[in-house]
């Protein structure tokens, strides 16, 4: 009688837990049985695949945010510094030249170098400086930002070797088992984002640090060390995403990753993660950027929307997809 | 490595029959030139052509001293505006960030006997202007609607909007009315932003709505170009052309080389400020009467013009 008892106490348990991270997918799949009667052109294969492809940017950014903000953080400076980053690296690629792969590596050595380093200069100002992230990434935002502009002379950055461009474009444009590349990088990155921050003391130090930093302190996390990484691992995320934006249209412009930190804000939130901190869900995260980019999908594939409301009408669905996913909380 | 804007200006003054710098004796006149800083690609290049052309005005015209001053917003250039007079100028050439937040310190600057020139955006109070410079936004629009009639003749094409502003408003609408009675179709509408990025989710999406596209107006050269990396990426082969809009270099290049996809594209000058330099700078050398507005054409650059409007040093 006691084995029933526990076991049912333990399965009743799990199933809750697995209601609360399966919201976002619900509202997935509510969206695209809605976009789906709103256009048959919508289940297309290909369409399906482009809408997952173009989400993969914000979702590997958003990766990064979620450590972030489970930590108690934000980064509003993601979207500036993907845009210095794929600057950086263009001219990078165009300085050395030539048209093979040695060349790629170090362009994206030197991406994920200098994003890596953006997010170490965040995390200590932070830490060190003791000032509100808010505060301190809205800096950091206007000081990559321009430092972009400077560095197009206002123009814009183009990968000049043709043949480099056709080496590299597959990145973006190719697929393995039919699935394309930037989908696949997406998943890594999740999982691995998901193992970093569910299967290691480093993750349960984050959260531990996002619901209660003092308690956290008296517990012997080391405070710093672990705030600073989540910037870290966030600029390392951006320098992920611009590897993967960079063969697309080979070319960053001074409007390239604008509004990108509160598109990957959003897909946190949609997500599941609190923005106070304190949870962290990386697989909600990717659902959340994903339907950020369904709803806008089905904005253009609609015919009854005007061009001139489609924020509105978009704004609105955004809503009510999460207070469906709250109404199934309470349900449970 | 010559504006062809500035080439207009001066001949302007040379035709009038008037003698120009040769005659006059050595005088002495700075004009101080106010524009926005680099922040997108056409200011870029407004800020390109201003500094070229600052350097032939004063090879041109002995005594001439031309000061470029640009400013990332509009108080920083309303201050900047004040610096310049603090300098003793005799001419300002000035393209407002906005109309409302400028209007005032230009007729401050006004009031001291500074002579005006006014480039694009116009003042809220006219009167402040002797000289004003401005592109043309319908004709932007009806130069683009006319190519799709002459060449399209008939079939469907989708219409990318840049920021929902003025200026857009005026593009499309005037598009729309010159395609009025032809076979020309406008099947779908929407904001890109004047962005890259935007423009190529906005065509993998109009893509996979439509089965047949005859052709696109990005009516923006970014926007074009995001277009055409979504065309090739769907392997459509029945878009016949993507007309653009604006005169970027890497566009101008590929009507230059004949490209099919890119056979034309609509001009709208950033070195329209090097037509207001050089109006203003004959203003001071010549006697031939400079007062007015100026209104340029947008032009349609196709292969046989191409060369006119490429200018590969500047940014844009």
């Amino acid at each position: 009688m006691t084995e029933t008892v526990l076991r049912t106490g333990a399965e009743k348990r799990k199933f809750k837990i697995d209601m609360r991270a399966l919201s976002p997918f619900i509202a997935l799949v509510v969206l695209a049985i809605a976009g789906a009667l709103i256009n048959p052109d919508f289940l297309t294969a290909s369409n399906i695949l482009n809408v997952v492809t173009r989400s993969a940017f914000i979702a590997i950014i958003a990766v990064g945010a979620t450590f972030v903000i489970a930590g108690g953080g934000l980064d509003l400076s993601v979207g500036s510094m993907a845009a210095l980053t794929a600057g950086v690296m263009i001219l990078t690629l165009n300085s050395l030249g030539g048209a093979d792969a040695s060349t790629l590596a170090i362009g994206m050595l030197v991406a994920i170098g200098l994003s890596a380093a953006c997010g170490l200069g965040n995390g200590l100002i932070v830490t060190f400086g003791r000032i509100e992230p808010f505060i301190v990434t809205l800096g950091t935002m206007g000081i990559f930002r321009s430092l972009v502009v400077w560095l197009a002379a206002g123009g814009t950055i183009t990968m000049r070797n043709f043949e480099l461009r056709e080496l590299y474009r597959p990145v973006y444009f190719g697929s393995v088992f039919g699935i394309p590349v930037p989908i696949i990088a997406f998943l890594v990155v999740a999982a691995i984002g998901a193992l970093i921050l569910y299967r290691t003391s480093f993750g349960r130090h984050v959260v531990a640090l996002g619901s209660n930093e003092d308690v956290a302190r008296y517990s012997g996390v080391p405070i710093w060390r672990v705030r600073t990484l989540t910037y870290i691992i966030q600029g390392i995320c951006v320098g992920i995403a611009v590897l993967v934006y960079v063969p697309r249209l080979g070319s960053a412009t001074p409007t390239t990753g604008l509004l990108w930190e509160l598109q990957a804000i959003t897909a946190v939130v949609i997500g599941g993660t609190a923005l106070r901190g304190g949870v962290g869900r990386i697989w909600g995260t990717v659902v959340g950027a994903v339907i950020l980019e369904l709803v806008a999908n089905i904005m253009v594939l609609s015919n009854f929307v005007s061009e001139f409301l489609v924020g509105a009408v978009q704004g609105a669905i955004i809503i009510i997809a999460m207070l469906v996913q709250r109404s199934v909380h309470r349900g449970r | 490595m010559k504006a062809t804007a500035l080439k207009l200006a001066l001949a302007a003054g040379l035709m009038t029959g008037v003698a120009t710098s040769a005659v006059a004796q050595q005088k002495n006149v700075t004009i101080a030139v106010s524009i926005p800083a680099a922040t997108h690609g056409w200011t870029g290049g407004v800020v390109y052509h201003a500094q070229e052309t600052a350097k032939q005005l004063e090879k041109g015209y002995p005594g001439l001293k031309v000061i470029v001053k640009t400013s990332p917003d509009g108080a920083a250039q309303a201050n900047a505006l004040d610096d310049l007079m603090a300098q003793k100028v005799d001419a300002l050439v000035v393209l407002p960030f906005n109309s409302d937040e400028l209007t005032n310190p230009a007729r401050e600057v006004k009031k001291r006997g500074t002579f005006i020139t006014v480039v694009d955006r116009g003042l809220k109070d006219p009167s402040i202007q002797d000289i004003y410079v401005a592109g043309n936004n319908p004709e932007f629009g009806r130069v683009a609607g006319k190519y799709f009639v002459d060449n399209l003749k008939q079939g469907n094409v989708v219409v990318f909007r840049g920021i929902p502003t003025v200026i857009d408003e005026e593009r499309v609408s005037n598009f729309e009315k010159a395609l009025e009675g032809s076979g020309v179709k406008v099947i779908d509408k929407q904001y890109a932003n004047w962005n890259r990025d935007d423009a190529f989710k906005v065509m993998q999406d109009f893509l996979s709505k439509h089965p047949k596209i005859d052709a696109v107006w990005a009516s923006d050269d970014d926007m074009a170009l995001g277009v055409m990396e979504a065309i090739r990426q769907a392997k459509r082969e029945d878009i016949k052309f993507v007309l653009g809009g604006a005169g970027m270099k890497d566009m101008i290049k590929k009507v230059m080389d004949g490209d099919k996809m890119i056979p034309a594209d609509v001009s709208y000058p950033p070195s329209m400020i090097s037509t207001a330099m050089g109006v203003t700078a004959a203003h001071f050398y010549t006697n031939a009467p400079m007062r007015g507005t100026y209104v340029l054409n947008a032009q349609l650059i196709t292969k046989d013009n191409a060369k006119e409007h490429y200018f590969p040093e500047s940014p844009f």
